[in-house]
């Protein structure tokens, strides 16, 4: 849906990105991580030509970005950055509406849309959509510019460090909503973070960035097993790496069909790190294991976590 | 009775007070040459007056010591206002009173306890509406009863004994065209500052180079003072005009009109440049990544979100650039511009106080109304979906 190809960006001839190639597949969500003059905010907005690139090709669902014009390009592209930039002389409903009403949808279709977007979010139509952006929460702003970003139903949301100014409170909330609304929609996400367990907890793939260059691009436990070097080492930060891998990893692909076990059961699609909190929680080394029907369908044991 | 609840209001009245005890409160003179005898208000009102006076004087300062949740703001601004027409009427009456029909030449003018009995009330009015957290359109509403109750009592005719209104009734046809001629320099000095100036304000936002230079220049340009403006521009005029018989054909004079709106619009420059760009520099550059990232046009971007955005801050700019170009066009009669500042020039050349205040009060008021439309344009334009 969204490949980049040897694309590079030159400022006052250093090379803030330096022949960046990644691919990012249909309903796939790919998280942009590295520190900051890494270089990801850069390479994302070249993709939605915010910044034009030296060299390279961007092909968005196949179509080279150079032949369309910046603004047809971006209408079709969801937006969504760290400080909101909701317009503050709009109501919510008008800020969501931005981009059907630049594509002229007829008003009833755009109202019919404001009102599902809404419900998506889970922010009241009654209450909200009058209201301006002053009057709303920081998470309740974000809210609004993914709604923002989703009106036109674009295929693409690129997002810049989306998250990134919100308390852990509310940023654990707006976790769940991204994993809500990418399950709703199967959008093609790419967003930028500099948070490695916002990435690992979000993305299917990772892209590390640094210096300008992807240094590693894998799935999370292949980030987590395989550190490709001592940067992407440091960024994962080591101290609980063992955590961290059990948090990738599911139930399912560890338990053992048909074992019996005494207790509750714990769902297959829980990651191996809820089953070692649970264990420890009842002191027990085993646990039984209910596939998605709810049905008990075998056990884990302690010494599987650790395989 | 231990705290005073409002001590604005008891600081005015205490103010008001003292004046009528120490000044006159309108000044009787044998002719309008010669300044007169000082006749405190006790002596000039009828007792009924007085006494309506007084009350009106004790209904605001008991209201001074109430607690202040529980002030009745209307109750002040009505009784201000009250007072503000009562002090009128009996300056009125005193006037018809003191006339003289073997002295034409006998002059009754307003004296200083009046006026800052006017002002005081003026300031409690304002005081009690901005209290009351009155809307912008309330607030136009409280200015147009109360001045069209001055001008009632002035049509009525029980104001025309004063000095000031007879100074008015000699010059009545003149008056007019002044006006006219006043509000005409202010207006043409104040579109083309307007239409160069915002342009100019919205290309000092986008360029630092440019911002620097145009700042520099009208810096200059508003530090010298406009009595030496306007003759500074009386020989480049002149040999203008001289050169090219075609600006000679539309006006184009060393003095009259085209000297002064050339330096009235010169004074207009800085504040609606600076305010345009200090408006659009002010837009957060979060909202203007987002517009080009949701993919609005760089006209669209400029036209509904920084135009909308900046718009309260470029208001605030023509809003004092009217006040001040008002004001400014006064000294434009030096140069023959005509304008309000005619009779001003010409008061001060007889030694006429009542002339000069006759060019003086109107221009004032003028200025004080542009600056009450032009807030709650402000208001209104900046009304929706900002913090403040």
């Amino acid at each position: 849906m969204i490949e980049l190809s040897n694309v590079v960006k030159t400022y006052a001839g250093r090379r803030i990105v330096d022949g960046v190639s990644l691919t990012v597949k249909r309903g796939e969500v790919c998280a942009l991580i590295g520190s900051s003059g890494s270089g990801k905010s850069t390479t994302l907005k070249m993709i939605n030509r915010l910044v034009e690139m030296t060299s390279g090709t961007i092909r968005v669902g196949g179509e080279d970005i150079e032949r369309l014009p910046p603004e047809m390009l971006r209408r079709r592209i969801g937006y969504v950055i760290q400080s909101v930039g909701l317009f503050p002389h709009w109501t919510v409903e008008e800020n969501i509406a931005t981009v059907p009403r630049l594509l002229n949808w007829p008003q009833p279709r755009i109202a019919e849309r404001v009102r599902e977007l809404l419900g998506l979010l889970r922010l009241d139509a009654r209450e909200y959509a009058g209201k301006y952006p002053h009057q709303l929460s920081g998470g309740q702003q974000q809210r609004v510019g993914v709604a923002r970003a989703l009106a036109a139903d674009p295929d693409i949301l690129l997002m810049d460090e989306p998250f990134g100014a919100l308390d852990p409170i509310t940023r654990g909330e707006m976790h769940a909503e991204f994993a809500h609304i990418h399950e709703t929609t199967k959008k093609t996400i790419l967003f930028v973070t500099h948070d490695m367990d916002e990435a690992l907890e979000l993305a299917d793939e990772l892209a590390v960035m640094e210096h300008g260059r992807i240094v590693q691009f894998g799935s999370p436990r292949q980030i987590l097993d395989r550190p490709a070097t001592e940067f992407v080492h440091d960024l994962i930060g080591m101290s609980q790496i063992g955590l961290k891998r059990l948090a990738v990893q599911r139930v399912a692909e560890r338990m053992r069909p048909g074992e019996p076990a005494p207790g509750d059961a714990i769902d297959a699609s829980a990651t191996l790190k809820d089953a070692l909190s649970r264990m420890i929680e009842r002191h027990t080394d085993r646990l039984a294991v209910r596939d998605e029907a709810g049905r008990v369908a075998g056990a884990i044991r302690l010494a599987d976590l650790v395989a | 009775m231990n705290v005073p609840g409002n001590k604005v209001l008891l600081l005015l009245w205490l103010v008001g007070a003292a004046a009528i005890c120490l000044t006159g409160f309108v000044t009787h003179a044998p002719n309008r040459l010669v300044s007169g005898e000082p006749l405190p208000l006790w002596t000039v009102a009828g007792p009924a007056a007085l006494g309506l006076f007084a009350a009106l004087g004790a209904v605001l300062i008991v209201a001074a010591f109430l607690a202040p949740n529980r002030t009745p703001h209307f109750a002040v601004g009505v009784a201000a206002a009250m007072l503000l027409l009562l002090a009128l009427a009996i300056a009125g009456e005193a006037a018809t009173a003191l006339l003289v029909p073997d002295h034409p030449a006998a002059r009754t003018s307003l004296g200083p306890a009046f006026w800052i009995v006017e002002l005081a009330a003026t300031l409690i009015i304002v005081d009690a509406v901005q209290r009351r957290r009155t809307g912008p359109l309330m607030r136009l509403l409280v200015a147009l009863v109360v001045s069209g109750a001055v001008g009632l009592l002035m049509v009525s005719g029980r104001l025309d004994a004063l000095s000031i209104l007879r100074e008015f009734a000699t010059h009545r046809d003149t008056f007019a065209v002044e006006f006219g001629r006043h509000c005409l320099l202010v207006l043409a000095a104040l579109v083309p500052a307007v239409v160069i100036g915002a342009p100019l304000g919205v290309a000092a936002a986008r360029r630092a180079g440019l911002r620097q230079g145009v700042f520099a220049v009208l810096n200059v340009v508003q530090t010298i003072p406009s009595v030496a403006v306007f003759g500074l521009l009386i020989a480049p005029l002149s040999a203008l005009a001289a050169r090219v018989p075609a600006l000679a054909a539309l006006g184009v004079q060393g003095i009259g009109a085209a000297p002064a709106i050339f330096a009235l619009i010169m004074y207009a420059l800085l504040p609606v440049v600076r305010n345009t760009e200090a408006g659009i520099s002010g837009v957060d550059p979060a909202v203007v990544d987002a517009a080009n990232g949701m993919g609005f046009t760089p006209r669209q971007v400029f036209w509904r979100v920084e135009v909308p955005l900046a718009m309260p801050v470029v208001l605030a700019g023509v809003r004092v650039v009217l006040v001040q170009t008002i004001g400014l066009a006064a000294v434009a009669a030096l140069i023959g511009a005509g304008g309000l500042g005619a009779f001003i020039f010409q008061g001060l050349g007889q030694y006429a106080v009542d002339l000069i205040l006759l060019g003086a009060v109107p221009t004032i008021l003028l200025a004080l109304a542009a600056d009450l439309v032009m807030r709650t344009a402000i208001d209104l334009a900046g009304g929706t979906g900002r913090t403040s």
